[in-house]
């Protein structure tokens, strides 16, 4: 193998890695956007949804797709449930009680998947019926070009549906201010309900890419990674949709970054060192906007 | 006629003093050997494994007559899986006058046990204690010559696979991906480079991840770039079976090697990554005709739950120190004495290697820590099946 093709290969891993980060990481964005909420139980979301992949997996290989479609229409309907059970009746509370509601919920998730499930990893059977594509010189994985190719067609419908559609300016106006959006007539709980059910879809679709990727589940597997995106959505500038994909794809290519040069143990540290430098330097992140406070 | 039944009376006399003698001669005649473990509790798995094991051989040895004549007469003590008790234990047992010990069980208790046994130079052969500290103490460098063990030390699989590696599948580079922070995966891979570099191999590649990682491709990469002949994972099954399954994805087609981390990889890797893979292992049930005998007659006598790899170890442990004690009745010295200790200790050092044990039919030598040479079961994954390959 030469040099170059070592890096394209290591670029694609770092490409991978991102897109995965930045799908969860856009979740996180836009329910930040909109009720100025860490949602923590987004990367909870996206565990329920790979058990969803795994269970259609396990019991129907040769319909990949339903696996698909089971785990995008789970994590939305979960999504929305823990919007409308857990958050909306705490809507007026101050934010810190949405803070640890959402935290609440994370561990209600993980430990309901641990007492049905068992704590031990559960293997996704693959996806794909060919592995690996040879691309002149280079060998990447199927999984790895599917990954960052549906993360890129995500994103463009995504924008289109924030900047294009009726439903998207809605969103746009109540994450912009709340109550001046409510006198102009836009219905608040309908366009927050929708916003958590498209972040809850991407994350139905992360959980799947995931599994491509990596192909085990297990009741945890979340928060390493929801930390992980979190950092993204930071760096990017949190409340930003391509703020957080910039994000993602920064920190995917930072760890393969650190691990290439051998110092692979140290990744999980880099990625924080990353955060604590962007909130000393520049707390609203590489795109995110300044917001003066009012006195 | 007189002088002819005096004479007579005389050898009646003399015939019943030797019979006298001779008694009382089988009464002495006996070696008392001690059974330490836990027996009863949380435990009681391993300990009557090893107990059951045990006795087992000693019964066949006294069936054929004993050692040098004379019977072997077991005293069994149980710890309950208590430190406390097992010294208790242990205590009790030299009083009743036992020469060699088989046990204890779990590293914990053996390490009590040991404390107490290196002063007095009681030999002791565990079967399943595998710490590196029960035989060697790290801050005084002290070795303790009187302990024994018929499991291997972790660590040994690392060198045992990298022979393999080097003599079998005539590998001349190889690369190493384990779990850093865990004494377990760097024990195994620092023995791995060791031997690898002792016998002439390059090791060109070694890369290591955190506990929690899913992604090894950019290390994977590396390791491809460099192009060995195998690739050796000491880790455990769940994180071996994503490195697999992404090592094959990202074009990787080398042999790769593992621990006995690896049982149970199956299920989570493919078949067809897997294939052709192979791992170290203490143990592989029915492998040998020996084994198969062994196993359905401690089936027949003990029942299936107590049949594990502690039951074979126990069976060696007590052929191990048959071995000795054999040496130690040729010495000549008294049985109990403190020669008779030393030489069984000496004969356990020198005559195992002729031991044919259950797991270690080419014998037992014990190397300057007193840590067992034996054979490892290496297994190999076959249409997803973990499948015996051999005694190596």
């Amino acid at each position: 193998m030469s040099t170059f093709s070592l890096i394209i290969k290591q670029i694609i891993n770092g490409l991978q890695l991102g897109s995965i980060f930045a799908l969860v990481a856009v979740g996180y964005s836009m329910v930040y956007g909109i009720i100025r909420l860490l949602n923590f139980a987004h990367c909870d979301i996206i565990m329920v949804g790979a058990y969803i992949a795994w269970f259609f997996m396990a019991n129907f290989a040769n319909m990949p797709l339903i696996a698909v479609a089971a785990s995008i229409l789970g994590c939305t309907l979960l999504g929305v449930t823990i919007e409308k059970v857990a958050y909306k009746p705490l809507r007026s509370s101050p934010r810190i009680s949405l803070l640890i509601t959402a935290i609440g919920i994370s561990y209600l998730l993980e430990n309901t998947a641990q007492l049905m499930l068992g704590a031990a990893a559960k293997k996704v059977p693959g996806f794909f019926t060919v592995e690996t594509i040879r691309i002149g010189q280079v060998t990447v994985s199927t999984a790895s070009l599917v990954t960052i190719a549906v993360l890129a067609i995500s994103m463009v419908l995504l924008t289109l549906l924030v900047q294009k559609t009726k439903l998207g300016r809605a969103m746009r106006a109540v994450s912009e201010d709340a109550e001046t959006a409510q006198l102009m007539g836009t219905n608040i709980n309908g366009t927050i309900s929708f916003t958590f059910a498209v972040g809850s879809a991407l994350a139905g679709i992360g959980s799947v890419l995931y599994c491509c990727a990596y192909p085990q589940v297990s009741p945890t597997m979340g928060s390493m990674l929801g930390l992980k995106a979190f950092v993204a959505a930071v760096l990017g500038g949190i409340g930003s949709i391509p703020g957080a994909m910039i994000g993602g794809f920064m920190i995917g290519l930072t760890e393969v970054f650190v691990s290439a040069i051998g110092l692979s143990t140290w990744k999980d540290a880099v990625v924080f060192l990353i955060l604590i430098i962007i909130l000393l330097v520049k707390p609203s992140g590489i795109l995110g906007k300044t917001v003066s406070e009012k006195v | 006629m007189k002088k002819f039944l005096a004479a007579v009376l005389a050898a009646m006399m003399l015939f019943s003093f030797a019979a006298c003698g001779g008694g009382g001669g089988k009464e002495e005649g006996t070696i008392k050997v001690g059974i330490l473990g836990p027996h009863t509790g949380d435990l009681a798995v391993y300990g009557l494994a090893v107990r059951y094991g045990a006795e087992m051989y000693f019964n066949k040895v006294n069936e054929a007559g004993g050692v040098n004549g004379k019977k072997v007469e077991l005293v069994v003590y149980d710890d309950q899986g208590d430190s406390t008790m097992a010294v208790t234990g242990f205590t009790s047992l030299v009083d009743s006058g036992i020469v060699a010990l088989v046990g204890e069980v779990t590293t914990g208790n053996c390490r009590a046990v040991v404390d107490e046994a290196y002063p007095i130079n009681m030999p002791m052969v565990t079967a399943s204690a595998t710490a590196t500290s029960i035989t060697y103490d790290e801050d005084t460098k002290t070795v303790f010559t009187n302990v024994f063990r018929t499991c291997f030390i972790d660590a040994y699989q690392g060198s045992k696979m990298a022979d393999f590696a080097f003599n079998e599948l005539g590998a001349k580079t190889a690369a190493v991906f384990y779990l850093s922070g865990d004494d377990y995966t760097q024990g195994l891979a620092q023995a791995f480079v060791d031997k690898c570099v002792e016998n002439g191999m390059s090791v060109v590649a070694q890369e290591a991840f955190s506990s929690g990682d899913v992604d090894f491709n950019a290390q994977l990469t590396k390791i491809m770039k460099a192009a060995p002949d195998v690739v050796f994972l000491p880790n455990y099954y769940e994180d071996d079976g994503m490195i697999v399954t992404q090592a094959r994805k990202l074009g990787l087609t080398c042999t790769l090697l593992g621990g006995d981390g690896w049982a149970g990889i199956e299920k989570y890797a493919s078949a067809e990554d897997l294939e052709g893979c192979f791992y170290a292992s203490a143990y592989a049930a029915g492998s040998t005709p020996e084994l198969k005998a062994f196993e359905d007659e401690f089936k027949a006598k003990y029942g299936e739950d107590y049949l594990n790899t502690f039951a074979a170890t126990a069976y060696d442990a007590a052929m191990v120190v048959c071995a000795g004690l054999e040496a130690a009745e040729k010495s000549g010295a008294e049985v109990g004495s403190d020669e008779y200790k030393k030489a069984v200790i000496e004969g356990i050092r020198t005559g195992s290697g002729s031991v044919k044990g259950l797991t270690s039919p080419s014998g037992y030598s014990f190397d300057e820590f007193n840590n067992p040479e034996k054979d490892v079961v290496i297994i190999t994954l076959k249409d997803g099946v973990p499948t015996y390959h051999m005694n190596y």
